[in-house]
């Protein structure tokens, strides 16, 4: 054996492979746990058959047929619960002591939460043409160009991803991949249901809508909703993209710190 | 380069502020192509030590060289250079064992086509071909184990840690992982073994270490140890409590550590067994003490540490075991 000096360029490129390896591994799990593919798949499509026919004739949208309106919300309330994904993953990799067993390997350090972000985002990924095929089965019709179509799924597939760095740190601070889901519960809550995902904010009492109008959820699914139809959106693009960088430049290295602590 | 593969110098490890110390100083030299043991009972220290020669922990004082490597300054270089499988069998129950192996040689920075060649080598040598595409969790627990053991030989380490490789399987699956490591050793790997087996550092380990509450209490080949604990136990059931406290008494000078008494049952360690039972018996008898049971055998794990300590080994276990990890409720599946 002999230890070679490892140059910068050859460890960059370890760490993206390390970091394939275990998102490789990651997607493997998902697709052959059918609990977590169901997770996935089936509950955003229950959600879309439950508010386009049953909650959604009783909700008014001025400007968007209500399906329009609906579908973009859907997209962003799924990418949001598969930050979910990661707490749960992280957690029960913890539990299992896998995350231990990786540190006695000479692998990248970051590799293990950059696997899980980068797993869950093509999950996202995969989530996104499932939504938008079941959309168009139900009457979806988005008045949009092709190509806002495409930057509002890259919008969000940014946000999700940074968001799923803080809830990376849930996972790790959680003791089991129980406790991580149902940490998130109370976060993931009022973020998707207090905002303009399923209704109109105007419909809320004025105290709420302070808070439903300016929340991150909200903005995005703004902005999601704005560039597919083709319409105006404010500013809401940009505040989309300034949270999302206020999540990944907070919450990314904490998470990374908490990681550091427990692995 | 270092005749020892492994060489610790006074390693201490306390967790939760210092109130918990799990290591009180443990200097070790393991010497190349052998196994070496770890000996003692559950919390003693054996998993913590194991924990901080394989760069999982940093030693709150002391330092240890890994393969030549300084464990906390070339932590990359000994994690190249070294396996690690245990009681845990942290194996990825969602991949198949063929996956299993192969990403963990992926993760070594091997070639994927020799990292699959490798894999499928090792599911052959360990008898997991036919299970090689099923996944993890439909393994038992000797298959578990073998698993995580061929993951940690696929880059063929020239060290490898062991920690409780046989805690929990039944006895046909400890006797198979016992000739893959005798087999390993043959190849010339070097192998630092923990265990709470006797029997198990006994036919493994050329040198041992015995633990208690994070200290070597003794050290030595088994060999030496078994001398300095005294060859045999001479068990002596009596017909009371009253005549076994008597009975000891009246023999005590059958060996040269004072007998453990419980209940009607006196445990005494002798180096001559059938020559001392039958003095013991003799002048027993003479006395008119009934003896209703005598047993010889080989000293048990709880032999030597009552021996080495004065107190049990169950004992041991009462101290509050290492970090969080074990309270995240990891499960052992055996």
């Amino acid at each position: 054996m002999s230890v070679t000096t490892i140059s910068k360029r050859s460890r960059l490129r370890w760490s993206i492979s390390d970091t394939l390896t275990i998102a490789k591994r990651d997607l493997i799990a998902l697709v052959r746990i059918p609990t977590t593919l169901v997770f996935a798949v089936i509950q955003p499509i229950m959600f879309v058959v439950l508010f386009r026919y049953v909650f959604g004739g009783a909700i008014k949208t001025p400007g968007n047929s209500y399906v329009n309106f609906l579908i973009p919300g859907i997209l962003v309330q799924t990418t949001i619960f598969g930050a979910v994904g990661t707490a749960i993953g992280l957690a029960e990799d913890l539990q299992k002591g896998l995350i231990e067993r990786f540190r006695a390997l000479p692998m990248a350090r970051m590799a293990v939460m950059g696997g899980r972000t980068v797993a869950d985002l093509a999950r996202n990924l995969m989530v996104i043409v499932v939504i938008t095929i079941v959309g168009f089965l139900v009457g979806f019709r988005p008045t949009g160009s092709f190509v806002s179509y495409i930057q509002a799924c890259l919008l969000m597939l940014l946000f999700a991803y940074c968001l799923s760095w803080g809830f990376a740190f849930i996972g790790l601070a959680a003791p089991n991949s129980e406790a991580a889901q149902a940490m998130t519960f109370p976060l993931i809550f009022p973020l998707t249901f207090a905002s303009s995902i399923f209704v109109p904010v105007l419909s809320m009492p004025s105290w709420l809508q302070v808070f439903a109008r300016n929340q991150p959820v909200s903005q995005a699914a703004e902005a999601v909703r704005g560039l597919m139809n083709g319409q105006p959106h404010g500013n809401s693009t940009w505040m989309t993209l300034i949270y999302a960088v206020i999540a990944i430049a907070l919450l990314g290295p904490i998470a990374t710190a908490k990681y550091k602590k427990v692995a | 380069m270092s005749d020892f593969a492994v060489e610790a110098l006074n390693i201490t490890r306390s967790f939760k502020d210092g109130e918990v110390k799990a290591l009180g100083g443990v200097s070790l030299q393991v010497p190349r192509g052998e196994v070496f043991g770890l000996l003692g009972p559950n919390g003693s220290g054996k998993t913590t030590m194991v924990r901080i020669l394989s760069t999982i922990l940093k030693p709150t004082s002391g330092s240890a060289t890994v393969n030549g490597f300084d464990v906390v300054k070339q932590a990359d270089a000994v994690r190249r250079s070294i396996g690690l499988a245990g009681q845990y069998a942290t194996v990825d129950e969602n991949l198949t064992g063929f996956e299993n192996i192969r990403m963990v040689g992926l993760l070594n920075h091997i070639d994927k086509s020799v990292s699959s060649r490798r894999s499928h080598e090792l599911l052959e040598q360990f008898g997991l071909t036919d299970a090689g595409n099923r996944i993890a969790k439909t393994y038992s627990g000797g298959m578990r184990r073998r698993l995580d053991l061929a993951a940690a030989l696929v880059a063929q380490p020239p060290l490898l840690f062991l920690d409780e490789p046989t805690t929990g399987l039944d006895p046909q699956s400890r006797q198979d992982l016992w000739s893959i490591i005798e087999t390993l050793v043959e190849g010339g790997t070097t192998v630092l073994l923990t265990t709470q087996y006797l029997e198990e550092a006994d036919r493994l380990a050329k040198q041992l270490v015995v633990l208690d509450h994070g200290k070597i209490i003794a050290q030595g080949t088994s060999q030496e140890l078994k001398t300095q604990l005294g060859n045999t136990v001479l068990s002596l059931t009596f017909a009371s409590t009253d005549d076994a406290r008597r009975g000891a008494e009246l023999v005590k000078d059958i060996s040269d550590k004072p007998a453990n008494i419980e209940g009607t049952v006196v445990d005494f360690t002798v180096a001559r067994g059938p020559a001392s039972a039958a003095d013991a018996l003799r002048r027993l008898d003479a006395s008119g003490i009934t003896i209703a049971g005598l047993a010889l055998r080989e000293p048990s794990l709880d032999d030597v540490f009552l021996n080495l300590t004065g107190h049990k080994a169950e004992e041991a276990t009462e101290t509050p075991v290492e970090p969080a990890k074990k309270q995240r409720g990891r499960k052992a599946k055996a």
